[in-house]
């Protein structure tokens, strides 16, 4: 009922639990009133069918008419506390989702969304500590993360059912969202809000590790690129440095320094490529290199013709990129 | 001792008196004919059903889309549809739904059922009227040409920006959108003008504001919601088009405008717009639950107020589509309390219906079934937007297929049942025949059995994380049952209102004949014939309660002396309904086309040159000009002499108006 890759039903954090137990509180009070009004409704169908006169009926008893208006009355009086009891606890939870942010004082993750990729820039107060990945975020499991999001180019929404609600990322507008894991585990997360061709394929991956997975990932993040200790590998880099590749991407610690797509330093070490879409497997990176668009169509990546051997290389390069 | 007796007058001059009386008021109101009549006819009834047609065939237009989307989502990983096309055909979908078929359908049974509720003649702006139908039938004639051209909006139908701007939108599909928006608008502007005026200065005698049909009050007051909430709308499309085409910058961040603003904007229209689809169909219902409980509707006056509470609570909500902006959380919540405190007036207006049916004697047919679906429909879809309400709990299921099965379940259960009982319940009067009731209590099934199963299960599949306006899902993601399921029912669906057009053409040659008031009803326009003369009655009746028909008593007066020889109508005052003069209303003219084809010119060819506009307010000057001083003989001329005309009686003495 609850399964599958992304349900807000299945909360692994207490931001997601409080909106999973507001959820079932109106799940069950409205299920309830549903139920109520139908009875009543099939009551009403019941006494009414056994007459069957064209006569209208245009006058009624006194006493049928005051039954009539208490009851209404009454049904509507109990709409509106069961309305007041949701107002007031829909609102506690808000609070309890926004209050003290600044305190939480845990990590802070920038995440800008671009068509249709996921930016990520993890803040340091240590300049040397702060670095960039793309489309699979690691955090550490138990302490609240607080998102920093903004729209690169239209408005994107980021959203991990699992473990909170979504927050839009808006150009020109910054808006923060915090969220927080209570077990290991991966968590999926998608694009809510429509941003054009492929927001359908725009999802991306929450990590969640125990504190000393995530301070040995943490460190390999900061670090350079592995340089390539193969011949194939240093063909590879030869081929991703001398063809369009520099164009849009980087790889920190070579002469690659173009934002436009994302940050390749460590793309080895990611599960999956195109936002989460392919698993990182050795025939979908070749693939994806020659014909991105066979995945995604209308993704920003162009069409590359290499050679067998060149393209072999160059995903041996790019795999090796722990 | 009556007025014609006090006259002395035999029965048989009398109906000889009448007959020459019809015959001249058919001369006068005849529409002109032949291809001429299609540009130039101002009856509002004709101009309703085509609206009303017109309508119905974007609704199947729209239709359609829905099931390629569903063939598209059926299995995970499809490739039925190309990304690009899915956009254009979920946009088209949208946009066809809301602009070129439930706003204009909602309004068209207003055009053509309030005069003849209320005793008019006509209504208050003729020619306004026509001008409005030409206007939406281009506006949605552009969407279709440029979807066809494949230059159909792919950016949803609420088209935001960034997105929708120059910058990631390049091309013209998102102008043919704001266009269609703007001429839809145009429409729709015209449309509550009309209702408004028709409903407060010409209704019959004795119908005050409190005796006025709860069908006529939902007019009422979605017309005055239109004034209100169109304007909005019309100025982020027009300042979208303007971004788009001259650079105004007003929605681009990067040049100090502001994206949110054009969300606000929209919304402030998007929003009421729901209740503006919605608030007719309570309408329906009223009439329906009324003539087929065979009672008066319990609590008139909480109605009433219901309906204007709804009308004005529908503008303080727009907000709850932006829950998940950084708009603080403060300030949201003033917009949860709204967003739950509407589901109030609506349910004082279903305890009431319940009420109703509680103490009548149903006659169950087609119209009541479709109304009973409202009920199980529509309860479930409102309950879901309580929960929607929420700020923290939207954050989860807004923009998800939940919401997908949200909006469904109230649109399509709270207007499209209404929608197909009211026209099981009137197509009596337009066509003067009866749809089979068999076939009606299968197209009920069908579509009853259908729609729940499309929609119900789209509430898990947004619990379980399945977002909105995706073309396709991975096969890992487990929503492959569920959308199957969803594509099964779209189809059952369809079935459904294919049953319906088929029963409609049957009933247009074979139905049985339906007479003035087949089910036995109590408003005005059950006492005229079936179909309704041009002039829609002989003679204007005095009501003399809320259920005209069923409270008018023997011998109950009616109005007499209006011209039969030129257009001549009724104007009352506005609260009790007391005459006032009688007046003129125009008749056939070219000019209301011709004015469309200038505002035509004006934002059509304004996609692509702002100098249309220039080009464009010269000849719309040109036609309106025209318009207001052109040949009034043409257009109002009186009916042509004849030897047999009528000559007024007179009354005696002691019956002649009197000096007060």
């Amino acid at each position: 009922m609850t399964g599958g890759i992304q349900s807000a039903l299945n909360p692994a954090g207490p931001n997601a639990g409080s909106l999973a137990r507001l959820w079932w509180l109106m799940f069950y009070v409205n299920t309830a009133v549903y139920v109520l009004v139908m009875i009543a409704l099939v009551i009403a169908i019941r006494k009414g069918r056994r007459q069957s006169d064209l006569n209208p009926v245009l006058t009624l008893s006194a006493q049928t008419e005051t039954r009539r208006r208490n009851t209404v009355l009454s049904a509507v009086i109990v709409t509106t506390l069961v309305l007041f009891v949701f107002l007031i606890y829909s609102f506690s939870t808000g609070r309890s989702l926004t209050a003290d942010i600044g305190q939480k004082n845990g990590l802070s993750i920038e995440v800008t969304g671009r068509q249709w990729w996921w930016e990520v820039r993890y803040n340091d107060v240590d300049a040397s500590n702060i670095f960039t990945t793309a489309n699979e975020i690691h955090i550490p499991v138990g302490v609240p993360v607080l998102f920093t999001l903004q729209g690169g180019d239209v408005i994107h929404s980021f959203w991990v059912p699992n473990l909170a609600g979504k927050k839009d990322l808006i150009p020109g507008k910054i808006s923060t969202q915090w969220l927080q894991a209570d077990k290991p585990g991966v968590y999926r997360g998608q694009c809510a809000e429509y941003c054009g061709l492929q927001h359908a394929r725009m999802a991306f991956w929450i990590v969640a590790d125990t504190p000393e997975q995530f301070i040995a990932w943490r460190q390999n993040q900061t670090q350079s690129s592995v340089p390539p200790s193969t011949d194939s590998q240093r063909r590879g880099q030869q081929v991703f440095l001398s063809s369009t590749c520099v164009m849009c991407h980087t790889i920190n610690g070579t002469t690659a320094g173009s934002n436009f797509g994302p940050n390749l330093t460590h793309v080895g070490s990611r599960n999956t490529i195109a936002a989460a879409t392919l698993s990182n497997t050795r025939e979908h990176l070749a693939r994806w290199i020659v014909d991105s668009q066979q995945f995604k169509p209308g993704n920003k990546m162009p069409q590359n013709n290499l050679g067998q051997d060149d393209l072999n290389a160059l995903v041996d390069y790019l795999q090796s990129l722990k | 001792m009556s007025y014609y007796e006090a006259a002395q007058i035999t029965d048989e001059e009398l109906a000889a008196q009448m007959d020459r009386e019809r015959a001249e008021l058919e001369r006068t109101w005849a529409p002109p004919k032949g291809l001429r009549g299609w540009f130039t006819d101002t009856d509002h009834k004709k101009i309703a059903i085509r609206y009303i047609v017109t309508a119905f065939i974007f609704f199947v237009f729209g239709g359609i889309e829905a099931a390629l989307m569903r063939i598209q989502l059926a299995r995970p990983d499809s490739h039925f549809l190309n990304p690009d096309l899915y956009n254009q055909i979920f946009t088209t979908h949208g946009t066809t739904m809301m602009f070129l078929f439930a706003v204009p359908i909602m309004t068209a049974l207003g055009i053509y059922l309030v005069p003849l509720m209320i005793g008019a003649r006509d209504v208050a702006f003729p020619r306004l009227n026509l001008y409005g139908y030409f206007v939406y039938l281009i506006g949605g004639i552009l969407l279709y040409a440029g979807f066809l051209l494949n230059t159909g909006p792919d950016t949803g139908w609420f088209s935001y920006v960034p997105l929708a701007g120059p910058a990631f939108s390049p091309g013209k599909r998102v102008d043919i959108w704001a266009q269609m928006i703007t001429f839809t608008e145009i429409s729709a502007l015209a449309g509550a003008i009309i209702i408004i005026g028709t409903i407060f200065k010409m209704r019959a005698p004795g119908m005050t504001l409190n005796r006025l049909p709860l069908f006529v009050w939902a007019q009422l007051v979605t017309s005055f919601m239109i004034i209100f909430a169109m304007p909005a709308v019309m100025l982020a499309s027009s300042l979208l088009a303007s971004d788009r085409l001259i650079d105004t910058h007003f929605f681009n961040p990067a040049e100090g405008g502001d994206a949110i603003l054009y969300q606000h904007l929209f919304w402030f229209f998007g929003h009421p717009e729901v209740y503006i689809i919605f608030i007719p169909a309570l309408g329906f219902i009223s009439s329906i639950v009324a003539a087929f409980a065979r009672t008066k509707i319990f609590g008139y006056t909480a109605m009433v107020l219901s309906l204007i509470a709804t009308g004005f609570i529908g503008f303080g909500l727009w907000v709850h589509h932006m829950f998940a902006t950084p708009i603080p959380q403060m300030g949201q919540s003033f917009f949860t309390a709204a967003s739950m405190i509407i589901s109030i007036p609506t349910g004082v207006q279903i305890f009431c219906w319940i009420a109703t049916l509680w103490v009548g004697k149903l006659n169950i047919k087609t119209p009541l079934l479709f109304v009973l679906g409202f009920f199980a429909i529509f309860i479930l879809g409102g309950l879901t937007g309580v929960m929607l309400a929420s700020v923290p709990l939207d954050l989860q299921i807004h923009d998800t297929f939940f919401v997908v099965a949200h909006l469904h379940y109230v649109l399509i259960g709270g207007s499209v049942f209404p929608l197909f009982g009211a026209f099981y319940y009137w197509i009596p009067k337009w066509t003067g025949r009866m749809l089979s009731e068999r076939l009606g209590r299968w197209n009920f099934a069908l579509m009853f059995i259908g729609f729940n199963l499309v929609f119900f299960p789209m509430h898990q599949l947004g619990l379980n994380g399945m977002p909105r306006r995706v073309y396709t899902y991975l096969p890992e993601s487990g929503w492959g049952t569920l959308n199957l399921i969803a594509s099964i029912g779209a189809f059952i669906l369809a079935i459904g209102v294919l049953v319906f057009v088929i029963n409609f053409l049957w009933a247009r040659r074979a139905g049985a004949l339906a007479g003035d008031n087949p089910w036995a009803a109590d408003t005005l326009e059950w006492s005229t014939s079936s179909p309704p003369q041009s002039y829609n009655f002989h003679n204007i009746p005095v009501v003399q309660g809320r259920y005209a028909l069923w409270e008018a008593q023997p011998d109950a007066p009616v109005i007499r002396g209006l011209s039969t020889t030129k257009r001549e109508t009724l104007v009352t005052s506005v609260l009790d309904a007391e005459p006032e003069l009688r007046f003129d209303i125009p008749g056939p003219s070219i000019y209301p086309f011709l004015v469309a084809l200038a505002t035509a010119e004006t934002f059509i060819v304004g996609i692509f040159t702002p100098w249309a506009f220039l080009v464009g307010a010269i000849l719309t000057g040109a036609a309106l000009t025209a318009w207001f001083f052109g040949d009034p003989n043409y257009d109002n001329r009186p009916a042509r002499e004849t030897p047999e005309r009528s000559t007024p009686v007179s009354p005696p003495a002691e019956l002649q108006p009197k000096e007060i």
